[in-house]
């Protein structure tokens, strides 16, 4: 074997933790396509995809009365004209990126570790930007004409108005799921053409064969597919930072005092991929323990996660201390006023338990023993996800609710509608999600027998 | 930059009419890559290698010279971001312009986010689309599929195959070939 000085050396093979030892490349591929072929229809799964559909159920009735009744259902009303849909939608495109750092990011600084938790990373994304895309067609009153903002020749005349966020806010999501979707289906059709090669039914080598659209693993094919796949993680790189860049200036663009400020890019991209990085926790923990991936997904993996948890945490940190300090600095009374009032106001208690959950609440993982026990990385997982949530909370509703005229001020509180659709919402992931690891192999085989053959000692043979 | 599985219009011998070439099997990453190196030395050009996942080198050792997809890539992103600025261009300065207090129509600063945005959009799509083109996928019918152990193609195991249409192509002294350079098993492939 020549040496690849760029590649894992045997410096790093002697590191046995990114995989148990003994792996072969056919235990892998039988272990991992097994998972997708011979069905476990477990108890585990029933119930959990029950879950899912039956929050799906409340969704459907919370969005067919919200079709044919209107907005007003929700708890909106001037001043605060976005609430739980826009929450929402944040929160879930932020979630999303996690996904897009650890599959594009990490395969640029050719870190292996991501190799197990990358794929089903990536449905992740997708899942959570399908999701959040729902929001503003929810939120937008009059649905069945979202299409107006699409620019397209129409005998109205009428074009969109580029110089808007919310406009680039279309553009930044319609790409961010157009290419998360073609990077997860890309790095799948290897694996879908080793779930061909095993399935027995007609039914599913049809179906399996269909999606795999005849991979055949020639080799000058590899070569141009991993050719794409680093170009796909280099353009889906500069995605991470932009998408929830522009989100941001949604906000930013606005004068809304505790909007208008110009550490909202960094602050949102970091506060995405802090939630994003809790919900990958939250969803490898449980698929570990229940599919018997601790062979492939080790506690290195999740100490390694619960540590960019605890560094884009402390960014956040900054950017909370930032936005207060400015708010003081700033000389400005409206600003002063703002970060007074999401302290002491009405809502001070979403901002306690905002700093609680998002602040305090990762700081165990500086240790080691937090970082490798698995029920307190689940813990501060959920915290870090709930906190997130109150924090784009805290920055849509608390800071509509009192601007500049206290004549204007008003108050928000959610009614029935708006807990259905966040809850149906979530009961949507969960849907896909057990689809996903039903029905599609959860993590590449193909890049695991790579990441085999790499990490095998150089000259020895398998 | 065409498949050469496609192109096979040549006219085989006779008595290789039946014939789609001969597949070899091999049991690791190395042996291939040292057999393709044998065989490529030995003249023979319509070659090609299967394996469970992307080995190093083994692409240019086989005789794969010309990368694209960079190009078609940049093609893309560039179409798309010209694209993009064109479109806004348009609607902000011809099809509905909109005097805001004395206001620039063409306020190219705030073109620049979705601009960027169909410049990646272009660039992700042409390169995804460029590969699928190149590589002659979706197809749902290759004669290697014939060869029943070629399941494990996507497992575990290595296969070379030389194509009945290479000039040097000879059943026989093939077959000896690939023996000899280290094979654990022999196939005939049909078309």
């Amino acid at each position: 074997m020549r040496p690849r000085p760029d590649r894992l050396g045997p410096e790093i093979s002697a590191k046995p933790s990114v995989m148990a030892p003994g792996l072969t490349y056919a235990s892998v591929s039988d272990q991992l396509s097994s998972l997708v072929l011979e069905r476990p229809a477990s108890r585990g799964w029933m119930i959990g995809f029950g879950i899912g559909l039956v929050l799906v159920m409340v969704l459907l009735y919370a969005v067919t009365y919200l079709f044919t009744t209107g907005v007003g259902i929700w708890g909106i009303a001037m001043p605060v004209a976005w609430g739980f849909a826009i929450t929402n939608f944040v929160w879930w495109i932020g979630i999303g990126h996690a996904g897009t750092l650890i599959s594009a990011i990490l395969l640029l600084m050719r870190l292996h570790w991501r190799t197990s938790i990358a794929r089903f990373a990536e449905a992740m994304t997708v899942f959570a930007v399908a999701n959040a895309a729902l929001f503003p067609l929810l939120h937008l009153g009059r649905p069945w004409r979202f299409y107006y903002i699409l620019p397209y020749p129409n005998v109205m005349g009428l074009w969109p108005q580029f110089r808007s966020p919310l406009v680039w806010d279309f553009f930044a999501v319609m790409t961010y799921f157009t290419v998360s979707l073609i990077f997860w289906y890309t790095g799948m059709v290897p694996d879908l053409a080793t779930v061909r090669d095993r399935a027995k039914g007609r039914f599913s080598r049809i179906v399996y064969g269909f999606l795999a659209s005849g991979w055949r693993g020639s080799t000058i094919h590899w070569r141009r597919y991993e050719t794409v796949y680093w170009l796909l993680a280099l353009l889906a790189t500069p995605l991470v930072v932009s998408v929830h860049s522009i989100v941001s200036l949604d906000f930013a663009v606005a004068i809304v005092p505790g909007w208008h400020t110009t550490i909202f890019p960094p602050y949102f991209v970091a506060g995405a991929i802090f939630s994003g990085l809790a919900m990958v926790l939250v969803l490898t923990i449980p698929l570990r323990k229940y599919y018997g991936l601790d062979n492939l997904i080790t506690k290195m993996h999740l100490d390694n996660m619960a540590k960019l948890m605890l560094v884009t945490g402390l960014i956040v940190t900054y950017a909370y201390a930032q936005d207060a300090f400015m708010g003081w600095y700033s000389g400005n009374p409206f600003e002063r006023y703002e970060n007074l009032n999401r302290a002491f106001g009405p809502y001070a208690a979403v901002y306690w338990a905002t700093l609680v959950c998002n602040v305090l609440s990762p700081l165990p993982l500086w240790f080691k023993r937090v970082r490798q026990n698995i029920p307190a990385l689940m813990v501060i997982s959920i915290l870090v996800l709930v906190g997130m949530w109150l924090e784009r909370f805290m920055i849509i509703v608390v800071s509509l609710h009192r601007d500049y005229l206290p004549s204007a001020w008003g108050m928000f509180s959610p009614t029935i509608w708006d807990w259905a659709v966040l809850w149906g919402v979530i009961g949507l992931f969960i849907v896909y999600f057990f689809l996903f690891i039903r029905y599609l192999p959860m993590i590449s085989m193909a890049e695991t027998r790579r990441l085999i053959h790499d990490l095998q000692p150089t000259g020895e043979e398998r | 930059m065409k498949d050469p599985a496609v192109g096979r219009s040549g006219t085989p011998a006779k008595d290789e009419a039946s014939l789609f070439g001969v597949m070899a099997e091999f049991d690791t990453a190395e042996r291939i890559l040292q057999a393709a190196r044998r065989v490529h030395e030995d003249g023979y050009r319509h070659v090609d290698a299967f394996t469970p996942f992307p080995v190093e080198g083994l692409a240019e050792v086989i005789g794969f010279t010309r990368e694209w997809l960079p190009s078609i890539a940049l093609m893309g992103g560039v179409l798309g971001g010209i694209g993009g600025f064109v479109m806004q261009y348009y609607a902000a300065v011809i099809g509905s312009p909109l005097n805001v207090g004395g206001r620039p129509l063409n306020s190219w600063p705030s073109f620049v986010p979705i601009t960027f945005e169909l410049t990646v959009l272009g660039a992700a799509l042409s390169a995804v689309l460029g590969m699928l083109a190149l590589n002659w996928l979706p197809r749902p019918y290759h004669p290697v599929f014939n060869v029943p152990r070629f399941a494990l193609a996507s497992r575990d195991r290595f296969f070379l195959l030389i194509r009945a249409d290479d000039p040097h192509f000879d059943r026989e002294r093939t077959w000896q070939r690939l023996l000899e350079l280290g094979a654990s098993d022999l196939f005939e492939v049909e078309p």
